[in-house]
Parts: structure tokens; C-alpha cells; sequence
């Protein structure tokens, strides 16, 4: 199969965001970068069918702190190409880089065993998600949520999760854009050592195109941090202290 | 008088889902304070029988054509698209679910109008529409105007009271055609819950880990806490996916909606995922090391310590205090 797998930065929220002078975007100086959660499995969703199905795994990127690292890591986990844009991510929205990705994936036609997996969704995504826009911008049929793949004569059957657990499969024609939510099997491990071999080795593609005409759609008349709707009552103290406190509310609250 | 509002009511196996009427209450203000009519849509030959129950919309379109039930995101934005263009809508709400995911953008895409997505707050001003989103997991807020009121909205579940969207009274209902493609996309079967060993939707005490637990076997120290208190453990979506627990614990979104009388929420950060699913719980205890954590914001108790130093020593005075 053909497959591609899209990688966008994300701001680690274990840090603490704040928001910039102009009330309106977030303070660049202490964002941590790490590669949005659902790309994880986007990308093991793709090296697994590579691994079961054949084919080739390409993974693509635009230009965001520490994504080398990311696409390198791709590389060293079995990706066999990496792309990098290098268009700013910052600042651009998911509607404009999906114009910028449909851009490079439909720049030839598509071999008829195309998946095109994007994650489904990240925490930024203010516009809404970049794989249903993607999928109108390549004229693709597009399922969301997914968590799991399986290729039968020339289709794809998918699995969309929906609430309380429940699931549906659903009978899909390739070429296709699947937002992964998450894969059969948890992201692999690979050791440190084999992604610095593979960045000695291995190079990434650099695709020049032309940057969109514009970038973000929405007028933000403000960014601030949600107040505290009733914060808790805390416990304070070392654990022993806390589980003693712990142990009092659960008896005032009869669980105990 | 204004552009009509749109709500694509949002329905699951016969049934419409809270969203639905969430949305209908949040629509009737904004229609209210624009005056402008507000309309739901339902599609598909089995939604057409539940028009009766949005009686809080000035009127109900519905197509009731066989391939829209369980139609894929791109046959209802395309349904969706030419009842707006029938009735001039100027602004569509839809819902933030797993079920109509992909539809608010596949709609923006056609329409060219914005999109605002993950909307926890609506107000009108003037002419304009003041949307609050929130981003980044429940740590950042943006608001967001469209200026001419015109866009899509995508509503998130338990933002707005269900109460508000419903009514006794019987709307008016019109059929509409709308154009029905081949689809590309079909439904082919539902994949039922597997009936985990236990039911934590059933379950007083829930004893739920995230992240913050770190590995596979520290999951047992959940469990040592779990049994001592006559409970279940439960967890956050990165602990299922990583396959510590079945998929019958996941609570949240795509998980379990749980209501127990106690809820210990451990290593969870509270984002608004999981907090949709554990929201209802009658008492809710968090214990994290980040001290900004959002689960603190809505917890009863809290505690800032490590859940792995903290749950042994737990475990063990909770058995000595019943004896
Ligand atoms: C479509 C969709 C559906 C989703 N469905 C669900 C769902 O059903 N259920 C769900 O839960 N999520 C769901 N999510 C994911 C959700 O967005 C969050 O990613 C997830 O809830 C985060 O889980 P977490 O809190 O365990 O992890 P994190 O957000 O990583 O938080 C871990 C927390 O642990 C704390 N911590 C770390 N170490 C310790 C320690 N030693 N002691 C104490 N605290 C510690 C950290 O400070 C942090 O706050 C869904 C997302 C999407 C997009
Ligand atoms: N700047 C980007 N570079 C590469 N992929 C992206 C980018 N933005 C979004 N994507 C892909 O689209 C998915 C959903 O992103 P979004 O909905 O825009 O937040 C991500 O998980 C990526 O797979």
C-alpha cells in the first residue's frame, strides 16, 4: 500500500501555557514541542499495514520546532521516506496547511492503494480538523475517529469509534483520508541509539511550495485561561499527611 | 429578520443524542437575541420519526432518504449544504461528538464559511456571534468572532443544559430533497461494547488512572486501593491505549459516562475528553503533581502529591480504618 502519514508539533500542555503580549496567541517562549498524541498511531497504523500488506510508508511534515527529531524517529521506526515543508506551521491553521498539504499529495495521481492518514484531531484545532479538509481538497472519502484498519480486495474496512464503547466497521474505497484516533497496537519503542544511526544515514526530503495565501481565518477577539469554576479543596501535606486527609473525607462521605 | 440557524440533530440508533437538545437550547438564545428562526435538521429514514421531539426549533426539515442512515460525514455535509442553501442559513450548529466528527469541517470546506470548533460559550453582539472555544486539553480559552453572524459551530458535549433545547410543543416539519451520491463510505456494522468482567458504569467507586501511573504494573497499585475500598478501577484513554486495561474501563468520550459516588481521579490531567465521561460523579478526588492541573478546577478535593508514593500508604490506612 501506499501510504502516507501526516506529523504536526503540538505544544506539550505538561508545560504551562501563557498567553503572548497580544492577548490573543500563545507565549512562544516557553512551549515545549512533542508530536501530537493521535499522529503516534497514525504513524503505527501505517508501519503496521506496511508490515502485514506491503508497500511503502511516507511521512510528511511542516516546518516546526523539533520536528527533524520526529521525522528521523519515523525513519528509525521503519518509515521509508521523510518529507518536510518547509512552511512555517506556526501560525498558519489547519485550514491553510491543509491547502499546503493537498498541495504536495496531489501534485500526481494517486496509485489506487492510497491511504492518506492524518491524525483526527489535535488540541489547537481551533478551525476545525485538517482531515476532512483535506479529504474536500483531494476530492477523498474520509472517515474520522478511526482506530483500526484492514484492507480487503482493493477497500479498506475501517473501525470508527463512536461513545460508551461502541464501534462501527465501515466499508471504505481507496484512495482514502483516515483521521487515526488511535491503532491496533500501542506506538513501538525505538532505542535512541537506532534514530541517531538513522540520522547519520538517512536524509529528509525537503519539498519547496508555495505558501498559502491565507493563513488562519478566524478573528480571535481574545485567548486567556479559564477561570476556576469552583476549584477543589485541597489537601495539602507529605503523602502520608494527604492519605490521612484522604481517609477522612471518603468516612464524612460514607464510602468508608 | 436574520439568517435562520441551523441544528443538524445528532442521532445514534434510533435515538437522538443530548447534543441535540444542547444545542437546540443554545441556538434558541443566540436565534432569540438575533432575531432569527431556528430550525433542526434530520436526516435519514430512520431519524424522521423523532421530528415530534425537537419542538424547541421554529421548524423541523427533514430528508428522509434510506441512504442517509448511517450515512458517512461527507454524505450529511453535503445534505447539510443544500438545506442551508434552500433556507439561507447563516449559521450551522453541530456537534463536537465522535459520531458527527468530520461534518462541521467538510461543511466549512464546502461553504467557505468558518469554522469554530470545540465551542463551550455563544453569545450574540449585535449582529455578530461571540464563540468561546476551548483549546490546548482545557487549558486555554479563545473567543472568537464571526463578525455577520455566518459559520459553523461546533458544540461541545455538556456545555450548554439539555433542558433548555426541549419542549413539549409539536414543531411544523417540512421534507426536503437533497442530493444523495453514491457513497463512498458504507456502514457496514456495529461492534458492541465487549461486556468487560466488570461494569464500571455500575460501580459506586471508581478508582480511575491516567498517565500519571506510569507503567503496566503500577496499575496493580490501583487495584490494591480499588479492592480495599469495595471498588473498580477505571482509566483515561492513554492507559487503554497502551492495552493496561480493556477498553470496557476507558472512561470518557469514547469510553463510559460514569456517575459513582466517589470518584478518585489519579494521574488524569482533566482534559475535556475524559472529563465529559466522569463529570456527573457525586464526589470527585484528584491527586496530581501539577499543581495547575484542569482536574483541580472542577474536583471537590484535591491533592498535589505523586498517586505512586501516595497510593500504598493509602491503601493501607483505608484497611486499617474499617479494620
Ligand atoms: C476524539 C477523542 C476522543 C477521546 N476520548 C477519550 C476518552 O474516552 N477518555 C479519555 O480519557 N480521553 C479521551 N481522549 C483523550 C483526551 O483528549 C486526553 O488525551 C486524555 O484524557 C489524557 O489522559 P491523561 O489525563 O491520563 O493523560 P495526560 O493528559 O498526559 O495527563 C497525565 C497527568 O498525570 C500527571 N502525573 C504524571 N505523573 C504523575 C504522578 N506520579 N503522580 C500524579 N500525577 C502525575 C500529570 O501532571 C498530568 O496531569 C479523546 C480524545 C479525542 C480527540
Ligand atoms: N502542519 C502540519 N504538518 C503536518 N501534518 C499536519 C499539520 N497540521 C495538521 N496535520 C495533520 O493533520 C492532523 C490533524 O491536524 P489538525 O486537525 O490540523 O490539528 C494531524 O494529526 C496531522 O496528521
Amino acid at each position: 500500500m501506499n501510504l502516507y502519514v501526516l506529523l504536526k508539533m503540538v505544544p506539550d500542555t505538561v508545560e504551562e501555557l501563557n498567553v503572548a503580549a497580544d492577548g490573543k496567541s500563545l507565549d512562544a517562549e516557553f512551549l515545549r514541542f512533542k508530536l501530537s498524541d493521535p499522529d503516534e498511531y497514525a504513524l503505527e497504523q501505517a508501519l503496521l499495514l506496511k508490515e502485514q500488506h506491503g508497500g511503502s510508508v511516507t511521512v510528511v511534515a511542516l516546518d516546526a520546532p523539533e520536528v527533524d527529531d520526529v521525522l528521523f524517529t519515523a525513519l528509525a521506526k521503519g518509515a521509508d521516506r521523510a518529507v518536510k515543508i518547509p512552511i512555517a506551521q506556526a501560525g498558519l491553521g489547519t485550514v491553510a496547511a491543509a491547502r499546503v498539504l493537498a498541495d504536495f499529495l496531489g501534485s500526481a495521481p494517486f496509485a489506487p492503494d492510497t491511504l492518506v492518514l492524518p491524525g483526527s484531531q489535535a488540541i489547537d484545532d481551533l478551525e476545525g480538523e485538517l482531515a476532512p479538509f483535506l479529504a474536500a481538497a483531494l476530492k477523498l472519502p474520509y472517515v474520522g475517529v478511526v482506530c483500526g484498519v484492514t484492507p480487503a480486495n482493493g477497500r479498506v474496512t475501517v473501525i470508527k469509534e463512536f461513545a460508551g464503547g461502541l464501534r462501527a466497521e465501515f466499508d471504505v474505497t481507496l484512495p482514502a483520508v483516515l483521521g487515526i484516533q488511535s491503532a491496533e497496537k500501542p506506538p513501538r519503542y525505538v532505542p535512541v541509539a537506532k534514530v541517531r544511526a538513522v540520522m547519520k544515514s538517512a536524509q529528509i526530503e525537503t519539498v519547496d511550495l508555495p505558501p498559502p495565501a491565507r493563513p488562519g481565518q478566524l478573528e480571535i477577539e481574545r485567548t486567556y485561561k479559564p477561570e476556576a469554576a469552583g476549584r477543589a479543596e485541597m489537601l495539602e501535606g507529605s503523602p502520608d499527611e494527604v492519605a490521612d486527609k484522604l481517609v477522612d473525607v471518603l468516612a464524612k462521605i460514607s464510602v468508608i | 429578520m436574520a439568517n435562520p440557524i441551523l441544528v443538524l440533530a445528532e442521532q445514534l440508533r434510533g435515538g437522538l443524542a443530548d447534543i441535540t437538545f444542547e444545542m437546540l437550547g443554545a441556538g434558541r438564545a443566540l436565534a432569540g437575541a438575533a432575531g432569527a428562526p431556528l430550525y433542526a435538521v434530520l436526516l435519514g429514514r430512520e431519524a424522521a420519526p423523532l421530528a415530534p421531539k425537537l419542538g424547541r426549533a421554529d421548524k423541523v426539515f427533514v430528508a428522509d432518504h434510506p441512504q442517509l442512515d448511517l450515512a458517512p460525514a461527507g454524505a450529511i455535509a453535503a445534505a447539510l449544504k443544500s438545506v442551508m442553501d434552500q433556507v439561507g442559513a447563516g449559521l450551522v450548529l453541530v456537534g463536537c461528538t465522535n459520531v458527527s466528527s468530520g461534518i462541521g469541517s467538510l461543511l466549512a470546506a464546502k461553504t467557505g464559511l468558518p469554522l469554530v470548533n470545540f465551542c463551550r460559550g455563544a453569545k450574540a453582539e449585535g449582529g455578530a456571534l461571540v464563540f468561546t472555544s476551548q483549546l490546548f486539553g482545557g487549558k486555554i480559552l479563545s473567543d472568537v468572532k464571526l463578525a455577520d453572524g455566518r459559520g459553523i459551530a461546533c458544540i461541545y458535549p455538556g456545555a450548554f443544559p439539555a433542558d433548555a433545547g426541549k419542549s413539549e410543543a409539536t414543531p411544523p416539519v417540512e421534507k426536503v430533497d437533497v442530493p444523495v451520491e453514491p457513497p463512498a463510505v458504507v456502514f457496514k456494522k456495529y461492534l458492541e461494547p465487549e461486556a468487560g468482567d466488570v461494569d464500571i458504569t455500575k460501580q459506586s467507586i471508581l478508582v480511575g488512572v491516567g498517565r500519571g501511573i506510569q507503567t503496566r504494573d503500577n496499575v496493580q497499585l490501583a487495584e490494591d486501593l480499588a479492592l480495599a475500598l469495595g471498588g473498580a478501577v477505571c482509566a483515561s484513554r492513554p492507559v487503554i491505549d497502551q492495552g493496561w486495561l480493556p477498553l470496557s474501563r476507558q472512561v470518557g468520550k469514547s469510553g463510559m459516562s460514569v456517575r459513582p459516588r466517589v470518584y478518585l481521579a489519579l494521574g488524569i490531567s482533566g482534559a475535556p475528553e475524559h472529563w465529559e465521561g466522569m463529570q456527573n460523579s457525586r464526589c470527585i478526588i484528584a491527586v496530581n503533581t501539577d499543581p495547575k492541573a484542569p482536574i483541580f478546577d472542577g474536583s471537590h478535593y484535591g491533592a498535589v502529591c505523586d498517586v505512586l508514593e501516595l497510593l500504598p500508604v493509602l491503601t493501607d490506612k483505608i484497611k486499617a480504618r474499617k479494620g
